[in-house]
């Protein structure tokens, strides 16, 4: 275990990354652009669309976004998670529509496989093959070793729910049940016997659905009774990366509002004279650096090996999930009669964050998961 | 080898090396008297007298005021006082008593004073023997502390001060005080002054200094009233009507947001037990596995839990926002987590005392004079004593204030 740099780890490399980032969203995803493409249906009964701009996703490819993760002896260019912190942090201020925090989380739980059929995913991508994780069962556990899915004799059977960007993924990694276990198994979005079937969701900025297998042919990228491990080992890591986006998403928050707060005039004055507003937008600012503190701490700690990762990182995703709510619960709220409606671009981060809120694991989850760590389970 | 030792000048390895070997030598060791929480609460003459002798030999060996010129009874050294600080809380010193005299008497007089005044005052300040206290607050002046009423009129060479300070820490050992006062009713700002005033040989001749009992029951402030006090000339610092820009000095080194290092000694434990700590969340984690509460074992319900870890999040948080706030690159405005410091850190240990009510339920009624009281009551007591800090030193209503204004950028609440 080596001593955590004060600076989390962020050099010369990591910020020349973010600031690369930024120029990309800012050139490619205003929210004028994202609303644009998201938003164009309002109807509560639209029919379900993946909508995204798959130019771009070959764009951050080249820039070799999908390959920071990836290690370099599998074809990647193997940067710290700073880095793809750095880069989600970005992509959720710009809410950007694309499997790439998704990509980042299969990144993980290959990473942790160590087989070569896992190595060998992860060169594919590095190569910009969007893959996801199916690891969800219907009710909706987070836990590793809890899927509907079983295996046998190389084949999947049954269904694998809320699988995030999964009509814009390539390729699953999915979790079964076998005799010895849970295993991890790779599957093509265009194999046969496999059916996506879209979920419609509240967040504009995603995709997710539930996939059904009928003896689908797969690939074993970790051995039963070695998936759960791998999951639980990839664990702090995603959540790590899903925090990353919460602050970036929080800090578009609270630009916007601060800047509608210092141009709108009521009662003769701006918003944000009023202390009714400029207390609690200072109260999104402290959530959103205590979150933001927490995440790079988080990251820096998987980085040099440590050994509280799963500690540090609950931390994390605890207080990004409560600052998710509460920054976009305030952005619409100070916005007023505008920030309830759909033309208002508040919309579209509130309902990311809503998403980011709970995926994998709300923060009453992971204080209940941070209290059986640190006092020991409740008699 | 730390990162703060990487970047070190040839002159500042050699000096962390010297504050080093000389605290290794020269530790005072525990307190013969029990300390209060800070300095700020100090009351028991002994241990002042203790802790004044340990700021003294720090101060003769080079480690405090190191940053200061030498005529003006520094160490004539550039960027060393953080590194004395850093090496102080590393070997975990006692705090340092001339808390306000460091903090913010000595760089106002710095950068406001006549330069004899500054020779004059400055090196027994710094070595502890002259104990300082601040007159800003007022009965009518708290939060608004640019209504300042407490008046001083031009007298030939000299000020004729009469009013009313309240709040007054530290007063009643105090040598000098660093005064706010009014010259000019005509104009609300540009109608104060800023003084320093020799309060303790003034004591027959006008100054009276009365304890304030804090809602506790425990005296630990002051109130200070001038009747025809006579000040010479010399003991103000900038110009006539200048005080309100002399003060926001003060201000900024007491959120510790000056361009000059204060010194800090600390990191000595107050109790040889962590547990009998009120600001740690793990003191509060003990206190919840050994308390019942509604009959059971308060570290077994589920809610006391999910509050335990909120705070143990806050707290981890308020570290990592410290280490944050030191990169530069990775904040977006060099103000934003500085300004917070004094806001977060005081409701962070207001929350925690107030869920230690909750842990202990039912014996949460008793007080620190009831021997079966949890923890000796100290729980109860630290949460109405933390109000004191939520309060202190710009009330957290204006803290959030001057971060919506100065760090976000919204227009002024006034």
């Amino acid at each position: 275990m080596s001593e955590q740099p004060k600076n989390f780890g962020f050099g010369e490399d990591e910020t020349m990354l973010r600031d690369s980032a930024q120029k990309f969203f800012a050139d490619n995803c205003s929210p004028d652009k994202i609303h644009g493409q998201v938003a164009h249906d309002s109807n509560i009964h639209r029919d379900i669309e993946c909508i995204w701009d798959k130019n771009l996703w070959q764009q951050i490819v080249e820039l070799g976004w999908t390959a920071v993760c990836v290690p370099e002896e599998a074809g990647g260019i193997g940067m710290p998670l700073v880095a793809a912190v750095a880069i989600a942090e970005e992509a959720g201020k710009a809410a950007f529509p694309s499997p790439l925090i998704s990509t980042y989380c299969a990144t993980f739980v290959l990473n942790a496989c160590g087989t070569d059929a896992a190595k060998a995913a992860l060169g594919d991508i590095a190569g910009g093959t969007a893959t996801t994780l199916a690891i969800t069962n219907e009710k909706g556990s987070w836990e590793s070793s809890d899927t509907d899915v079983t295996v046998e004799g190389g084949k999947l059977t049954g269904t694998a729910y809320f699988v995030q960007d999964a009509k814009k993924a390539d390729r699953f990694i999915v979790s079964a049940k076998g005799a010895k276990g849970v295993g991890l198994y790779q599957v093509e979005a265009s194999a046969e016997n496999l059916n996506i079937i879209a979920d419609g969701i509240i967040d504009l900025t995603r995709d997710q659905a539930h996939i059904e297998f009928s003896g689908t042919e797969c690939v074993e990228v970790a051995a039963e009774g070695a998936g759960d491990a791998a999951i639980d080992a990839a664990m702090p890591s995603m959540l790590t990366i899903v925090s990353a986006d919460i602050v970036g998403a929080g800090e578009w928050l609270l630009q916007t509002t601060t800047e509608y707060a210092k141009t709108r005039i009521q009662f003769d004055r701006p918003l944000g004279f009023f202390q009714a507003v400029k207390h609690p937008l200072v109260n999104v600012m402290l959530d959103i650096d205590r979150t933001k503190s927490l995440v790079y701490n988080a990251a820096c700690s998987i980085d040099c090996g440590e050994d509280n990762t799963e500690l540090n990182a609950r931390m994390a995703k605890a207080q990004a999930s409560e600052m998710a709510v509460f920054s976009s619960s305030r952005a619409v709220q100070f916005h007023g009669g505008i920030g309830f409606t759909w033309e208002c671009y508040v919309h579209i981060f509130f309902k990311r964050q809503m998403h980011n809120h709970v995926l994998y694991g709300d923060a009453k989850y992971h204080r209940a998961k941070l209290a059986d760590m640190v006092m020991g389970k409740a008699a | 080898m730390s990162e703060a030792q990487r970047k070190d000048t040839p002159e500042q390895a050699e000096f962390r090396k010297y504050c080093q070997d000389w605290l290794a030598e020269n530790h005072p060791g525990r307190p013969p008297v029990k300390l209060p929480q800070g300095a700020l609460e100090l009351s028991d003459p002994d241990a002042l007298e203790w802790l004044q002798k340990w700021q003294k030999s720090a101060y003769d060996a080079g480690l405090i005021g190191c940053d200061y010129p030498v005529e003006m009874g520094g160490g004539g050294k550039e960027n060393c006082q953080a590194i004395a600080n850093a090496e102080m809380q590393k070997a975990k010193t006692p705090y340092l008593p001339n808390i306000i005299g460091m903090g913010m008497a000595a760089p106002t007089i710095f950068f406001h004073a006549q330069e004899e005044v500054k020779a004059e005052l400055l090196p027994k300040l710094l070595s502890g023997e002259h104990i300082w206290c601040q007159g800003f607050s007022e009965p009518g002046a708290g939060s608004d502390l640019a209504n300042a009423q407490t008046f001083a009129e031009r007298d030939g060479d000299n000020w004729i001060i009469n009013g009313h300070k309240v709040w007054t820490s530290l007063a009643h050992f105090a040598e000098w005080m660093i005064l706010l006062a009014r010259t000019s009713k005509d104009d609300k700002y540009n109608g104060l002054s800023y003084f320093v005033v020799p309060i303790r040989e003034n004591l027959d001749k006008g100054v009276t200094v009365r304890p304030l009992i804090k809602m506790t029951g425990e005296t630990g402030f002051n109130e200070v009233l001038f009747d025809n006090v006579v000040l010479n000339d010399r003991y103000r610092l900038d110009d006539v009507g200048a005080g309100w820009k002399v003060a926001m000095t003060t201000l900024a080194h007491e959120r510790g947001a000056g361009p000059i290092v204060t010194p800090a000694s600390g990191g000595m434990s107050l109790e040889e037990d962590e547990s009998a700590q009120t600001n740690s969340v793990y003191a509060l984690i003990d206190l919840a596995k050994q308390q019942a509460r509604n009959g059971k074992t308060a570290a077994d319900d589920p809610l006391i839990r999910d509050e335990l870890m909120k705070m143990m999040i806050r707290s981890e948080s308020f570290k990592q926002n410290q280490r944050r706030a030191s990169v530069p690159t990775l904040v977006d405005h060099p103000m934003r987590i500085p300004l917070q410091f004094k806001l977060v850190a005081t409701e962070l240990a207001q929350d925690l005392q107030q869920i230690a009510y909750e842990i202990e339920g039912a014996a949460s009624s008793l007080y620190a004079n009831d021997d079966n009281a949890p923890a000796a009551g100290r729980w109860p007591l630290a949460y109405m004593n933390s109000f004191g800090v939520t309060i202190a030193a710009g009330a957290n209503e204006v803290q959030r204030n001057i971060l919506g204004e100065r760090v976000l950028g919204m227009p002024k609440s006034k």
